[in-house]
């Protein structure tokens, strides 16, 4: 007997219900199945995870997924959820396993600070009329600019990376996505004038001319590394942690290690893929200071090399001593970012909101004046353009986004990324599943929403009477808490509505 | 002339290009209706072929010589001058099914005369290339006269 309850109900409209199979075919975890009738179309709702595919799918709109209604005796403590997941592991034994990012209800600092806006004494601008600068430029910045007697620039820049845009497509490898979805933000950060992130993946044949706009991951487990495919690289990335699972390393299981993956990981098929919690050969920060300097040796001190962290307790203290060691670019991470996989535990427990991450990280730097050194980039969950903004002014130079380009691409946050059967064709490498994900299609729909932020973001600054992202860079006066407590804005480093 | 063409790497076996087919050559043009309430339900001009590894969809080439049109012997099937769509005028059309015997595709279907796809009458792109959700059908110009 199984003790747990299925979580969703497939309700059927059969006045609408052409028997046509759409859902049958499309489903991945065998919920829709046809009566030997051939005609009558049934559901086993406890395979349901609610990925809406067969209710996106079916022509007639007859299918709706619901909560499965379940009463239990009231009690704040044991909800439904507690629950079921002790019945879970009572059944299974394991750890629990999630996928996406952590879902508990943990305030949303975003949605606590607002904007500002001009009026009278400083006049808005309108950036379909006037000029309006969102290009960024990632990379260590001289302490300041020294000109020769001609004019010209004398002081030696170091190498510095060039976006259309502050908004960058974060680390999934390939392997935890598929080629496809992969592509598809390859082709999209092409079109953007973007940079797309392989992870800790390798970089897959098919993606060798999207090299110019690929931001090239060295983790623990070092994956797919070698000369070519740092230097074909915009930048190089040191993964050191993962906002969804802090501390914790990654595993890609054998099954899902076909032969494209493994010849993009350059491990054998159907192994393992297991990325340790630690580096290694990383122990300290002098440490990573080392493996900073090879991979600047290794591409002739060409390309900036940044060092990803997940946001946590004492991130300021850490950011500095990256900075120290000799990173560009400094990628922190949220508790709210994505992934493939995590213990379930870690990823709604561990790690810090990422707007106190980088609102501390920026004021630290400030304060040991080697800011300049770095570039911040912020991700952890940016949900619109808004978000973006608000991050820009804290103190970032960019963000990453990986769920939002996932959810333009069809992702309805089942989060189930874990089991491989991904029925939009992202997280899977099944091939039936794989292929139906276009990314003709799929580029163009993440281009229109990069597009649509991009549109935004200007409006937003003309809005505050500012024409370029510079002048609102770290600019926290244009931010102002509500419903924050004291302590809240003194990490956040603004004052309360009203003041 | 403009020519469906599937491009199988990216069929998915939803078969909703027969769904649309069928409804853009029903009575009331209505999706449900089509399917539930017209009798004889519309035959789809359109199949798709496989599983969900692989499939394809297949449906009329519009050839240059048809031989279906070779094979008619009361002229019902003609492929116009002017579009090169091959049609069935359904009037003229005895049942013989000769056309099924000789299409080198299988594209001809039965109901009570011969049926095929006829583009949509040229209104357009047709239907099952409209709906297809992961662009595996393509409407596009290809070599061949229109004659």
């Amino acid at each position: 007997m199984r003790y747990t309850v299925p979580e969703f109900e497939v309700e059927r409209n059969l006045q609408r219900c052409i028997s046509c199979g759409a859902c049958v075919r499309q489903c991945s975890y065998g919920v829709h199945y046809f009566d030997d009738d051939g005609k009558t179309v049934l559901a086993d709702e406890s395979k349901c995870v609610a990925c809406h595919r067969c209710a996106t799918i079916c022509p007639t709109h007859a299918i709706k997924i619901k909560a499965f209604e379940m009463a239990y005796k009231t009690h704040f403590n044991w909800t439904p959820q507690a629950q079921q997941e002790i019945l879970k592991q009572a059944e299974t034994g394991g750890v629990l396993l999630s996928g996406m990012s952590n879902n508990k209800p943990y305030p949303i600092y975003w949605d606590k600070i607002l904007l500002n806006a001009s009026q009278v004494t400083n006049p808005s601008i309108d950036p379909l009329r006037e000029p309006m600068e969102i290009r960024t430029f990632l990379g260590r910045k001289p302490k300041k600019l020294t000109f020769s007697a001609d004019g010209s620039l004398a002081t030696r820049l170091e190498p510095q990376v060039q976006l259309e845009t502050p908004i960058m497509f974060s680390a999934m490898s390939f392997g935890s996505i598929s080629i496809n979805a992969q592509k598809s933000l390859a082709m999209a950060a092409k079109e953007l004038g973007t940079l797309f992130n392989t992870g800790e993946g390798g970089l897959h044949p098919a993606l060798r001319d999207f090299r110019d706009y690929a931001v090239v991951q060295v983790a623990s487990g070092r994956f797919g590394v070698h000369k070519a495919y740092l230097e074909g690289s915009r930048f190089i990335e040191i993964k050191i942690g993962q906002g969804a699972k802090p501390g914790i390393g990654g595993h890609l299981p054998g099954e899902k290690v076909t032969v494209e993956v493994s010849n993009a990981r350059m491990i054998p098929e159907g192994s393992d893929a297991i990325s340790p919690a630690p580096h290694h050969d990383i122990y300290s920060i002098e440490d990573l200071r080392q493996l900073i300097w090879s991979l600047k040796e290794a591409t002739q001190y060409k390309k900036p090399v940044a060092v990803k962290i997940a946001a946590v307790h004492n991130c300021s203290a850490i950011v500095s001593g990256v900075a120290r060691a000799g990173a560009d670019i400094i990628v922190m991470d949220g508790f709210r970012g994505g992934t493939g996989a995590a213990p379930t535990r870690i990823r709604d427990n561990v790690g810090i909101p990422i707007e106190l991450a980088l609102a501390a990280v920026d004021q630290r730097l400030r304060d040991e004046s080697i800011r300049n050194t770095v570039s911040l980039v912020a991700a952890g969950s940016f949900r619109n353009s808004a978000d973006v903004v608000k991050a820009i002014a804290l103190g970032a130079d960019a963000v990453y986004v990986a769920s939002a380009p996932l959810i333009a691409m069809g992702c309805h946050m089942c989060q189930q990324c874990h089991t491989g059967k991904c029925n939009w064709g992202i997280a899977t490498q099944r091939p039936e599943l794989v292929k139906r994900l276009n990314p003709e299609i799929m580029s163009q729909r993440v281009v229109n929403l990069i597009g649509a932020w991009n549109h935004e973001i200007k409006e937003m600054l003309g809005g505050m009477g500012l024409n370029s992202l510079d002048s609102l860079r770290g600019n926290r006066l244009m931010l102002r808490g509500i419903g924050l407590n004291d302590r809240e804005l003194e990490i956040l480093g603004i004052a309360h509505a009203g003041q | 002339m403009k020519k469906v063409i599937a491009r199988e790497e990216w069929c998915l076996n939803c078969r909703l290009c027969e769904v649309y087919c069928r409804t853009a050559h029903s009575v009331s043009g209505d999706v449900v209706r089509a399917h539930l309430r017209e009798d004889p339900t519309p035959v789809s001009r359109i199949t798709v072929e496989g599983d969900n590894l692989d499939s394809v969809a297949v449906n009329c080439r519009h050839c240059d010589e048809p031989a279906c049109v070779a094979a008619c012997i009361t002229g019902a099937m003609q492929k116009d001058p002017e579009t090169g769509i091959v049609t069935c005028d359904e009037s003229r059309c005895i049942g013989c099914m000769t056309c099924l015997a000789v299409c080198p595709y299988g594209c001809i279907k039965t109901g009570k005369a011969a049926v095929k796809c006829d583009l949509c009458q040229g209104t357009g792109e047709p239907a099952c290339v409209k709906n297809c959700p992961n662009r595996a059908l393509v409407y596009v110009e290809v070599g061949g006269a229109a004659k």
